[in-house]
């Protein structure tokens, strides 16, 4: 490929893997990176004056949902990739709970050719179970070679514990994680908000944080005795981050993530049947909110993920019980992580560029993640200092169901770069 | 008089003042039902529209007699009716309200928060006639003007509200109301069917029927639905009568002037026995007149008109 090289000055770098922070330049070659150092010559060049802007590896979200097939009013490839561009994600884990599901490599290669020219990478995740339903493994080893970069039946727990067993043993083979969503489907059955003193008031069924930590509980165990890999999705509660930093310390192996809206937002949001903020796990309490800040810092939440969850406004804008579950992410997150927990100081911006980036691509062995020598030529640029106040309109995502309308977010995206190419965000 | 409610969603955060007027306005509302000609040009060209997504046929008779005795044009969509039938969206509906002119909707709906979502997308006045397990200030309302009726007063008032809590619009109406009053409100039921987080009301719940029946002013029995036995959530009716059912041998138990009250449709033989409904302790045909005197007065009182 002859493709020219970029070259990305004066920007201050930011790369948890290599401990770096600090001002330098980066040249991109043929998609890769080819050095980082200061003064780098910019000869026949193109060049991106990065001052005053931090410059971080391109972000990965490993928990995205892009709604392709099947969900196209919602969403398609091209508009989630869109959408994660302007939040400065280069990399994009679409989960499998598409209509039909991604439960076979025949689908899995589908998801990649769509996302051809896409402005991010897509890694498909394949279902764990045949429909979703819980019953049948999945041919992990023929979609880990079609591009499965891990299983999920997200959106639905695996209720079968002996399913889970051999899905772990399994995808272990395989070498792919199996990231789950935790979920008891008999104990959050009907519900639609967080299970508490305000579900009672307002007369919603609650989901109680019971259905999330017990499947977490029966998880860790069954990781612990076949001595296999779990990575558990969108945590909300103090209950599952004890529990993971219980399991984390003696041993067992186990990763997690979370999103911004958990870390960020509580269920008092929901007291006037905003549909905005229905979602799966539910928002939960400010103890909870404090536990998840608290296993960010110390290290039990391993990443975060946004839970791009786009849905169609006649699936959101309609009564409370009716309504969709899910929340658009991939635009604000990290701005919403600027704002809520590196500017009061809960993370620096190393560790929450680390669980954004590295993290990830350890968990899913994907490349990315750092900006190694050598490495995919993948970053983005964020300016620190430029406000803006998030309007749903002036999304990249073909939906508009953000909880974070109105709130004025400190710094923006400035543009991200993937394998060398330049797709500017700044223009929103 | 003045009046601080634009809607009535439900009756958590209505002033002892707001409350205590519309009671007093139902009061007024109640001589109007005992002349010979009941019938008032009160509300004479406001529109009002019956949107029943839900079919509750007591209600809708109630507030359709309550509007038509003040004069209002009176429009209904039940849930058969092919305009609001399954598959139409709320928005939509919404919107053809706002093309039809009306001026208050009063609207029952199995999701909670469906009277702010209309209160929101129109300019129409909302009375929540029911919406899901949340409230059903009217039904409070009239409960709460018929103990007055019977007590002088609500203040110190002893009730206990017993049976399905968790599915009860009714009782969150009335815990909401009657503390606001200035009476206690405890919850007696099966542990299954009162919510884990009570705190939020302040109200004490017990499990012991027998414990704690002769304590109080007013027994209000809720409806048991048979579904609720085969949703796991009780064993069996029989257990649920033995335990919380108010039988004659109960009610000889009651403190002397103490009344029963319930919302209705009775289960007779499971929350109540059958001569208990009827017996002079029983307030539930009172609770029905009231009930149409109450909505008269919300009516009334939302239309923003002062009598001429
Ligand atoms: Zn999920």
């Amino acid at each position: 490929m002859n493709r020219k090289d970029l070259v990305i000055k004066g920007g201050y770098v930011i790369d948890p893997a290599q401990e770096i922070d600090g001002i330098l330049d980066i040249r991109i070659r043929n998609g890769r990176i080819e050095s980082l150092q200061s003064g780098l010559g910019t000869g026949g060049a193109e060049v991106i004056d990065a001052s005053g802007m931090l410059v971080m590896p391109g972000l990965i979200d490993m928990h995205a949902h892009l709604r392709e097939p099947g969900g196209e009013e919602s969403e398609t490839i091209m508009s989630g990739c869109e959408a994660a561009a302007a939040g400065g994600f280069t990399a994009v884990c679409a989960m499998p709970n598409t209509r039909p599901p991604a439960d076979d490599a025949g689908r899995i290669r589908y998801i990649l050719e769509q996302a051809h020219g896409a402005k991010a990478r897509v890694y498909p995740v394949g279902a764990i179970t045949r429909g979703r339903e819980g019953k049948e493994l999945v041919e992990m080893h023929d979609m880990a070679h079609a591009g499965a970069v891990g299983f999920s039946d997200d959106g639905s727990g695996v209720a079968n514990a002996r399913i889970m067993l051999n899905a772990l043993r399994y995808a272990a083979m395989v070498g792919k994680p199996v990231i789950a969503h935790e979920e008891n489907a008999d104990l959050s059955k009907d519900g639609h908000m967080n299970e508490s003193a305000l579900s009672a008031e307002l007369g919603l069924r609650g989901i109680p944080r019971l259905a999330e930590d017990a499947p977490i509980m029966r998880d860790v165990a069954i990781a612990e005795y076949t001595g296999t890999r779990l990575h558990v999705t969108h945590l909300s509660t103090r209950g599952a981050v004890e529990i993971i930093r219980a399991a984390k310390a003696r041993g067992v192996n186990v990763t997690c993530d979370v999103t911004p809206h958990h870390l960020t937002l509580t269920e008092k949001l929901v007291a006037t049947y905003d549909t905005r903020y229905k979602m799966k796990p539910p928002l939960r309490g400010d103890d909870d909110i404090e536990a998840l800040r608290e296993g960010l810092r110390d290290g039990t939440i391993d990443a975060i993920a946004t839970d791009h969850a786009p849905h169609a406004l006649e699936i959101k804008e309609c009564e409370f019980i009716d309504a969709a579950f899910g929340v658009t992410g991939l635009e604000t997150a990290l701005a919403v992580i600027h704002r809520e927990l590196i500017i009061p100081g809960i993370l620096s911006w190393r560790d929450a560029v680390r669980k954004l980036t590295l993290e990830p691509s350890i968990i899913l062995g994907i490349e990315g993640g750092a900006l190694v020598v050598g490495g995919i030529g993948d970053v983005a640029m964020y300016n620190p200092e430029s406000p803006w106040t998030v309007e749903p309109d002036m999304m990249k995502s073909k939906s508009k169901n953000t909880p974070f309308s109105g709130w004025e977010l400190p710094g923006k995206v400035a543009a991200t770069v993937v394998g060398g190419v330049v797709h500017t965000c700044a223009d929103r | 008089m003045a009046f601080g409610l634009d809607h009535l969603f439900g009756l958590k955060g209505v002033s002892k003042e707001d409350i205590t007027t519309i009671l007093d306005t139902a009061v007024s509302f109640r001589e109007v039902l005992d002349r010979p000609i009941r019938i008032v040009p009160t509300l004479k060209g406001v529109a009002v529209l019956n949107l029943f997504f839900e079919d509750s046929t007591r209600t809708r008779i109630s507030f359709e007699l309550a509007e038509r005795r003040l004069s209002a044009e009176v429009v209904s969509f039940a849930k058969s009716s092919s305009s609001v039938s399954k598959g139409e969206s709320l928005r939509d509906t919404v919107r053809n309200i706002e093309a039809m002119k009306i001026d208050i909707i009063v609207t029952r709906h199995s999701s909670p928060g469906t009277p702010q979502f209309l209160a929101n997308h129109t300019k129409c006045r909302i009375i929540n006639a029911g919406d899901g397990p949340h409230e059903h200030p009217t039904q409070a309302l009239l409960d709460m003007l018929t103990m007055r009726e019977r007590f002088g007063s609500l203040d110190g008032l002893r009730v206990l509200i017993v049976g399905d809590i968790t599915h009860s619009r009714v009782a969150r109406s009335d815990i909401w109301g009657l503390k606001t009053m200035g009476a206690q409100v405890d919850l007696c039921g099966p542990s299954t069917l009162i919510p884990i987080h009570m705190d939020a009301f302040g109200v004490d719940v017990h499990y012991d029927f027998d414990g704690i029946l002769p304590e109080y002013d007013v027994l209000y029995m809720l409806r048991i639905q048979k579904e609720r036995q085969t949703g796991g959530l009780i064993p069996s009716s029989r257990e649920y009568t033995a335990m919380f059912g108010l039988t004659r041998e109960r009610v000889k138990r009651m403190k002397p002037d103490a009344v029963v009250m319930h919302p209705g449709p009775i289960n007779r033989g499971i929350e109540l026995d059958y001569e208990v409904a009827d017996s002079p302790k029983s307030l539930i045909l009172d609770q029905v007149t009231n009930g149409e005197a109450v909505r008269m007065a919300v009516l009334y009182l939302l239309s923003g008109r002062k009598e001429e």
